[in-house]
């Protein structure tokens, strides 16, 4: 217990202090400068993200464990950690547009995004089940905070309330699954649990099954799968649109992190045999998520929808266990983040105070008022629907090759014909975008944006290069994936 | 080796970039330069490399030029490569000459039109892809290349927005070639499953090595992509919708290039297919039976251009019969043959369509053969050489097909029969067509009659040297002359021929070949004589018939009303689940029907809050706890 | 053990008392009804509201800060125990999660949660 200061090591550590430093530095920037401009605070948080993004490039390597082994610096914490530092920057370009400049209060509003990230740092980096759990109820509450940030919008307040209501109901499922599997094994940090189940047969005991399952439960929830999906449409539609994207990307890929690195650590793969409860959920959840989006003429919930089917995607990464599985849900959560980040970002890019620019009718003939924003909107709607050569084809493309490998070839076309059906509604937007005439009383678009201008330039430089140069992407998180065996 | 190779689609693309990010600012005469430029530019250098192909030894014929890795895990890869074999070599130069003759076309035909430079951007575009598409020296890239030329058919299709119905026909065309595609795909995964490579020479040359049932299973599925490309039974609803498009559109991507992808890839292929005597008989029927069907159903079309996209999707039966018996070098010679004569057919119908203000009705035509005489002349060989009269290249082409569809160890003589009818009623139709929009008294509005004209140079010189192909096309399939075209293909298709010949001993001889030459030449001219019959000397004739045999004629008209099958059968089942089930029932049923109870009993909470408070949230909640102890419940019971 | 004992005995012998007095209270205490002594009533007064309006938001800013430092303090009690075993580094981690405390607390006056107007 008598630790001295300089034996800490304070590498893995040091991107969740640096969040944290940023958070309150922001906090204070804004309490007392309150006229400050927004576009300075944004320079500043994307100044302190860039540090942090260094601080994380520095845990590339042999994991590095601090404070007691509850927390590790390693390849995958590491490239989690960019992957969340990334969309952070994303969201804090998109909110600098001038639809909710009215409303929000920027110090405030990027204190609380940055505390969101360090939530999610401590997910993926976390090795003991209450370091993760610590991570998630920072980035929950974060996000319901953030959620209902349009303070004078009915939706947006129905949207935190849901969103806090269902979050807290699912923490409990989390926090119980933890108590379970500490229960069974006598503790809560991940390598002592593994060495548990090494030692330990498992035949006939239900109590570390059903602690995995509700730890699933619980973190389930956070990935919008079913049959936990039912508040992401009602969230993201009510949520500011930054956050939206950042709620269905950074949270997600965050919830991933921490399942992955439970169930690779821990090998509950071999431990509980969930492979069929996984199965039905991944084509329930795609199939769901696609078909009601069919109908939606509104765009954000038309996304909301999509991404409840990409998290089915990426379930079947999960699903195959293997090397090229496991990376590529890593390239998928890579490319989703950009390509689903553009699309809030085109919404965001158009938008006005007075006018949201989400439905179908709003973006009719938007290739002959503004092409720069169709072309985005185009690249991202391929790119979500997989058609190469975008980044979503090439991680639709290692997901399923992953499965076939694995021996799930119903699974992979299951997948296959979703994604057909999935191009339907993602194509008719860029129907609506290059083949309808400009409706007469079309709304007027937002102008002078160029901080979300240069986040679209940004996620389509991203979308199309990860599409046509995925090697070298693929080698980091085949090493990662590698790192765990 | 050759490291000039990428050059070749690179200037597509180059096009594509300048027109479509500067296209706006240059004027109509910069814009067709620049498109028609990359082309001509990719065209020469293509020439370049098959010259330099040709000074090889004919099994050494191949350039590979790999520019980088496109992804790699553990031991499998995917480059980022071009293969420049005899197969590639042919492909590649009709998409750059055909392609070239239809970019000068088209700056005449689109003279004028406000997308003048989206549409050049979009056609150059559609050549990158399909370049890709045939020098691809993997699945991945032929793959690639699919994705890209049928989004570019899509927006080309769509191209005049503004007509909803067009719009429509791009989407459908789109959708029924995802299903293709759908095929495709795992087509390709079960390939990457059982070989450990996506890569052309190493997949073909472990062939042997893999059980026949997954061969067959492969080769069936990429078959159900190239259906989809290539408009055959059942996935070719999409391409008689598919001529909304500008005409030049249609000749280069419904006729010469896109559509023969899938002839392209099962000939590509071919190592897998003819291990698996099931898919090339299913590939043999397929291509026979569409062969005929679209046949009949271009017999009653009234639209010129309906009337060339069921010939197309017929004569790319054709070619699904050759390979379907094995004979893909002949699917490859009909191949480009059928780029000359329909893409010079194609442009004719658009230089008549160009004369008239865009008619396409056959009704409102006839006697242009005396305003438009380069138009009538050229069309008249498109004609000559579609139906396989001696002389003109369909002729041998055609003849090769029907020869081999008889002969071959796969084949059949009900094939050869059936090809043969079919190749009957094409003459016919081909011939009415030409009869009812050249010949007899002008049906022309009178409006429009006044401002008939003969296209301009640029659109009728096209027409000429099409012409001129479509007549010479032929001759160098002819085995005897010097280095038939066979004899080139040869080392692409070696096990495809050895299987051939292993299998053909016996029934074919000269005396047979010339025989049934003879006899599908007789039916051909009787083909053409009949239409003669109907639609010149008896113009009222072909009414009667229409009233006589009223049933067929309705059921020919409604093209055997399969859109309505399809769309009762499988788009509106999905529409309605959408519609019905999830969208009525689960949201506004079970979710409104909660909403609605939990209100009557907390009656007192406002209005504004009843609705964003309560009800849902309850039953997300219950969601989430029915989904966890169904889980539960699952795990503690099995 | 036997500590433990003499607590649950006085535990026992409080709540044995408090019963008894309620009871004697019910048994001896006389019992007149009438309307006028159900009546609600504020300080001789007949009340002008409802009970159960709302209150305002200001109420729950400073119980949810009390909440806040409440537990902050109980929180001293442990550390305070092993606070020679930490040595410095205890002393360190108790000033960060102060100075976050303080932090929060310069937010909620700044903010103006402090201000009754």
């Amino acid at each position: 217990m008598n630790t001295a200061i300089g034996t800490i090591d304070w590498i893995p550590v040091a991107p969740f202090i640096a969040l944290s430093v940023l958070g309150f530095l922001i906090m204070i920037i804004g309490l007392f400068f309150p006229r400050i401009y927004r576009e300075t605070l944004g320079t500043i948080t994307l100044v302190g993200l860039a540090v942090t993004f260094f601080l994380i490039l520095q845990n590339w390597g042999e994991p590095r464990y601090a404070f007691a082994n509850t927390i590790v610096g390693d390849k995958f914490s590491t490239v989690f950690n960019g992957l969340f530092v990334v969309g952070a920057a994303l969201t804090i370009l998109l909110s600098l547009n001038s639809q909710e400049n009215r409303y929000l209060l920027y110090a405030d509003y990027f204190t609380v995004i940055v505390f969101a990230t360090a939530g999610m740092v401590l997910m993926s980096a976390g090795t003991h089940l209450l370091t993760i759990f610590l991570g998630l109820e920072t980035l929950s509450i974060a996000l319901y905070v953030l959620a209902g940030f349009r303070r004078e919008n009915a939706f947006s307040l129905e949207s935190a309330f849901k969103y806090f209501l269902l979050g807290a109901f699912a923490s409990g499922f989390l926090l119980y699954g933890i108590a379970l599997i500490y229960g069974a094994t006598g503790s809560a940090d991940i390598q002592e649990v593994t060495r548990w189940i090494q030692q330990n047969s498992l035949t006939g005991s239900l109590m570390l099954p059903i602690g995995f399952l509700l730890l699933f439960v619980g973190l389930g929830f956070k990935l919008a799968i079913f049959p936990f999906h039912m508040w992401a449409p009602d969230v993201y539609q009510g949520a500011p649109t930054p956050i939206s994207a950042f709620m269905a990307t950074g949270s997600k890929a965050a919830a991933f992190a921490a399942l992955l690195r439970v169930a690779l650590s821990t090998q509950s793969y071999t431990a509980i045999a969930w492979e069929q409860v996984l199965w039905v959920i991944a084509v329930a959840t795609m199939t769901i998520g696609n078909i009601i989006a069919l109908r939606q003429d509104n765009i954000k919930r038309m996304l909301a929808y999509s991404s409840i089917a990409h998290a089915g995607y990426i379930l079947i990464g999960f699903i195959a266990n293997n090397e090229l599985g496991h990376s590529g849900m890593l390239f998928y959560l890579l490319s989703y983040t950009f390509m689903n980040i553009g699309a809030f970002g085109v919404i965001s890019y158009l938008s006005t105070a007075e006018h949201e620019f989400v439905t179908l009718g709003d973006v009719r003939g938007l290739a002959y008022r503004r092409p720069f924003a169709a072309i985005a909107m185009a690249v991202f709607m391929f790119s979500l629907a997989g058609i190469p050569p975008t980044a979503g084809f090439i991680s639709k493309f290692y997901i399923f090759s992953a499965a076939v490998k694995a021996g799930y070839v119903w699974l992979v076309i299951l997948g296959v014909i979703n994604s057909m059906i999935s191009l339907y509604y993602y194509l008719g937007v860029v129907v609506q975008m290059f083949m309808s005439a400009v409706e007469e009383k079309a709304p007027a678009t937002a102008t002078q944006q160029p901080a979300v201008a240069l986040a679209l330039v940004v996620s389509m430089f991203a979308v199309l290069g990860l599409g046509i140069f995925p090697s070298r992407w693929l080698a980091v998180f085949m090493e990662m994936a590698r790192s765990f065996i | 080796m050759n490291d000039y190779l990428w050059l070749i689609p690179f200037f597509p693309l180059l096009g594509f970039l300048i027109n479509g990010l500067l296209g706006r600012n240059f004027s109509e005469k910069m814009v067709g330069i620049i498109g028609a430029g990359a082309i001509f530019l990719s065209f020469v250098t293509t020439l370049l490399t098959f010259k330099e192909l040709l000074t090889l030894e004919p099994e050494h014929r191949i350039f590979i030029q790999k520019l980088y890795t496109w992804m790699a895990t553990g031991n499998f890869s995917v480059d980022v490569a071009f293969r420049f074999d005899a197969l590639s070599a042919v492909m590649t130069l009709v998409v750059t000459g055909v392609g070239f003759l239809i970019h000068v076309y088209s700056i005449g035909y689109m003279h004028g039109d406000r997308g003048f430079f989206r549409y050049f951007a979009f056609l150059n575009l559609f050549t990158f892809a399909m370049l890709l598409l045939v020098l691809g020296n993997n699945f991945l890239i032929l793959f690639l290349g699919w994705e890209g030329v049928g989004l570019c058919s899509y927006l080309l299709i769509g191209f005049w927005y503004e007509k909803i119905d067009y719009a429509n026909a791009g989407m459908k065309a789109f959708i029924v070639n995802r299903i293709g595609d759908f095929g495709f795909l795992l087509g390709m995964f079960l390939i990457f499953k059982h070989f450990g490579s996506l890569d052309f020479d190493q997949v073909f040359s472990n062939a042997a090595a893999v059980p026949p049932g997954v061969i067959t299973a492969i080769t069936l599925l990429l078959f159900v992509g190239a259906t989809g490309k290539s408009a055959q039974i059942p996935l070719y609803v999409w391409l008689p919708d598919a001529m909304a498009g500008p005409t030049p559109v249609s000749a280069l991507i419904h006729a010469a290039t896109m559509v023969t992808a899938g002839v392209y890839m099962v000939s590509r292929a071919s190592a897998l297919y003819i291990l698996s005597p099931l898919a090339l008989s299913v590939v043999a029927v397929i291509g026979v039976a569409t062969a005929l069907f679209a046949a009949t159903m271009a017999i009653t079309s009234q639209d010129i251009k309906k009337v060339l996209a069921y010939s197309t999707i017929s004569q790319l039966g054709y070619m699904f019969l050759a390979a379907g018996v094995g004979a893909f070098s002949a699917a490859i010679f009909h191949l480009m043959t059928h780029a000359f004569f329909k893409a010079l057919l194609f442009l004719g119908a658009g230089s008549v369509m160009h004369a008239l203000s865009n008619e396409t009705n056959l009704m409102k035509m006839g006697g242009l053969r005396k305003h438009l005489p380069i138009t009538f002349w050229t069309f008249l060989v498109g004609g000559l050489a579609i139906s396989g009269i001696p002389g003109f290249s369909g002729f041998f082409s055609k003849d090769e097909i029907l020869w081999k569809a008889f002969s071959s160890p796969f084949g059949s003589p009900v094939l050869w029969g059936v090809g043969a009818v079919a190749a009957g009623i094409t003459a016919f139709y081909i011939f009415r067509m030409i009869y009812l929009a050249f010949y007899g008294e002008s049906r022309v509005d009178p409006e429009v009659a006044l401002h008939i004209h003969e296209s301009p140079k640029v659109m009728t010189v096209p027409l000429m040297v099409l012409a001129v192909l479509s007549i010479i096309g032929g001759y160098v399939g002819i085995p005897h002359v010097y280095m038939g075209l066979e004899h080139f293909l040869e080392p692409v298709f070696e096990p495809a021929s050895v299987a051939m010949a292993a299998g053909a001993a016996g029934h074919a001889s000269a005396s047979t070949e010339f025989t049934l030459m003879g006899i599908s030449v007789v039916i051909a001219l009787a083909g053409i004589y009949l239409a003669y019959q109907l639609y010149v000397m008896n113009p009222e004739k072909p009414r009667q018939l229409a009233q006589s045999m009223h049933g067929l004629y309705t059921l020919l008209f409604n093209k055997y009303y399969v859109d309505e099958i399809y769309q009762a059968v499988f788009v509106k089942p999905f529409v309605n689940l959408s519609n019905v089930f999830f969208w009525r029932f689960f949201d506004v049923k079970i979710i409104d029907g909660i909403v609605n109870g939990v209100a009557r009993i907390f009656g007192n909470i406002a209005a504004g809050l009843r609705r964003m408070q309560t009800g849902i949230v309850q039953m997300y909640a219950l969601s989430l706890m029915l989904g966890a102890i169904i889980i539960f419940g699952y795990f503690i019971l099995r | 053990m036997e500590k433990i004992i003499a607590v649950l005995f006085m535990f026992a012998v409080s709540a044995l008392l408090a019963l008894i007095f309620f009871t004697l209270n019910r048994l001896l205490g006389p019992r007149k009804e009438s309307v006028v002594k159900s009546v609600p009533f504020e300080t001789g007064r007949a009340p002008i509201t409802l009970p159960t309006h709302r209150m305002s938001i200001k109420f729950y800013m400073i119980a949810i800060l009390f909440v806040l430092f409440d537990v902050e303090m109980i929180f001293f009690y442990p550390w305070a125990v092993v606070f020679r075993k930490l040595g410095i580094l205890g002393l360190i981690e108790m000033g960060i999660f102060i100075l976050v405390l303080f932090l929060g607390l310069v937010y909620a006056w700044k903010k103006g949660a402090l201000e009754w107007e």
